[in-house]
């Protein structure tokens, strides 16, 4: 009975290190999402201003996207390291 | 919108590159440059397991690169508008792909998860800044192009 006691509060405490960790992730998303629609409506607005200037704009939006999304990854190491 | 105002908003596809694959493409040869070094750092630290990992980061920072260079360029072709759609549903099909490799390989013993995380993130943003510099160099001196790495 005891054995099945500790295989239980192992079970529980796997689940909560689980769903902490995508927990984690999601809320990490949220952030790098926010971040990525506001650079790209801004620079879709830049573009539709100043079409002359898209390639440059177009550049720096790319590099911006992937800075952004560095943060989601780190989101994303935490969560592989946390659990799972 | 009539023919020619959307096509001065939009796009011409004739004769923008496509600059989002071009960038990834520099960052992609200056990842196939670094690779080796990281591997040997992280076998160092974690032994053979280290080094796949690393092995395995690099490859999904560089898929990352270019699926969203594609993605991106793809949307530009068709209209200014569909890059937003195109940008922010990328992003998350390109965390859910990223998360489906990671599931599938979380088990293996050649994974080392300290090493993988590692590696990702110094991957993603050195390559990131490495690559920034040429941009930078270019955007202020136009018409110059950055020499070799």
């Amino acid at each position: 009975m005891e054995a099945f006691t500790i295989l239980a509060q192992e079970a529980d405490k796997a689940a909560a290190a689980a769903s902490s960790a995508g927990f984690a992730y999601g809320l990490a998303a949220i952030g790098p999402g926010i971040g990525i629609g506001y650079l790209v409506g801004k620079s879709v607005e830049a573009m539709a201003r100043q079409p002359e200037a898209a390639g440059m704009v177009r550049t720096t939006m790319f590099l911006g996207i992937a800075f952004t999304e560095a943060l989601a990854l780190i989101g994303f190491v935490v969560f592989i390291l946390i659990g799972l | 919108m009539n023919q020619s105002t959307a096509t001065t908003v939009g796009f011409d596809s004739a004769s923008v590159d496509p600059i989002e694959v071009q960038i990834s493409l520099d960052m992609v040869k200056r990842a196939v440059y670094v690779t080796p070094l990281l591997a040997a750092i992280a076998a160092m630290i974690w032994d053979g397991p280290g080094a796949t990992s690393a092995l395995f980061a690099v490859g999904l920072v560089i898929v990352n690169f270019l699926l969203a260079a594609a993605l991106v360029s793809g949307a530009a072709r068709i209209s200014v508008g569909l890059v937003m759609a195109a940008t922010l549903f990328g992003y998350l099909i390109r965390l859910g792909l990223i998360l489906v490799a990671f599931l599938l390989v979380r088990d293996a013993n050649w994974i080392s998860r300290p090493a993988l995380g590692a590696t990702i993130i110094v991957t993603h943003l050195g390559l990131l800044v490495w690559e920034l510099k040429y941009v930078a160099i270019s955007l202020a001196h136009a018409g110059i192009k950055p020499a070799r790495p």
